[in-house]
């Protein structure tokens, strides 16, 4: 079955362990509203000092119209991902794999990233992202797999602002801690009312 | 951001905030003392797998970077 490619490496001028930092904290912003819940399902150290984790997202089932009529099912409910993603310190990488557990027959988007710190240039960070999309079902195969891309494309976009973003927060913290005793942290990426969350760098 | 379980989302806030502030401050620093957000965590997990029960989401058994290892390891 052919499935569609995409592949695309940039560079940002953040360090490493900021971008990871980052990572972890990239939701909510105000490219996401697509993403409705993020929960981490699973985390372990490993003995090689590894960091393995995996975090559950639901995202909105936005289809276009064509589809809709097609699937009128399919509209009932959210997609799920799953993201599992591995840090490891040594070689300076995370790497993070994501798919879809429902709507999978429907089309199945895989997404790979890298997030890659080099020590000759410690102020950069290379991330690579990869996707397959594929779609199981007969004779809409092509056109499930041209919008799935489309889709893709737009959403890696939405991804990048989402990080450089949370990145901002970040360094906006820094400077608040650094500068002033008094007020130590500065809540930043707050969601809603009461317990907002803290950021450390 | 919320949790997928509707009530688990003060949890899930607690456990973040210990959890950014160990990997910032010890992980990346190469400290390797003792996780202090296990507690946490653990409370936080027990909500969250029920909601998972409850809203049926598939993710029982599937494999740690899923059925894709080859593109994993490529």
């Amino acid at each position: 079955m052919m499935g569609k490619h995409f592949f695309s490496e940039t560079d940002i001028k953040s360090a490493w362990e900021q971008v990871l930092t980052a990572f972890w904290q990239r939701y909510p912003n105000p490219y996401s509203t697509h993403v409705l819940t993020e929960d981490v399902l699973f985390r372990e150290v490993t003995p090689d000092n590894r960091l393995l984790s995996r975090r559950l997202l639901t995202k909105t089932n936005r289809l276009p119209r064509w589809a809709e009529r097609v699937f009128p099912g399919n509209l009932s409910r959210s997609v799920y991902i799953i993201e599992d993603s591995v840090v490891d310190l040594g070689n300076r990488s995370l790497t993070s794999l994501a798919w879809n557990v429902n709507h999978a027959k429907f089309m199945l988007v895989v997404e790979r990233c890298v997030f890659m710190g080099e020590q000759d240039r410690p102020v950069w960070t290379r991330i690579t992202r990869e996707a397959w999309v594929s779609s199981g079902v007969f004779g809409l195969s092509r056109p499930i797999q041209e919008f799935g891309l489309a889709r893709f494309r737009s959403n890696q976009v939405k991804a990048m602002r989402g990080l450089e973003h949370a990145l901002s927060n970040l360094q906006k913290a820094s400077a608040t801690c650094h500068g002033d005793s008094a007020e130590k942290h500065k809540n930043l990426n707050s969601t809603s009312e009461t317990q907002k969350p803290q950021q450390y760098i | 951001m919320n949790s997928v379980g509707e009530g688990c989302t003060e949890l899930k806030r607690e456990y973040d905030q210990c959890f950014n502030r160990w990997f910032a401050e010890k992980f990346l620093k190469g400290d390797r003392s003792a996780d202090p957000c296990s507690e946490l965590f653990h409370k936080y997990h027990t909500c969250v797998q029920k909601a998972i029960k409850e809203k049926d989401i598939p993710i029982e058994g599937v494999e740690f970077m899923g059925p894709n290892r080859e593109k994993a390891d490529s």
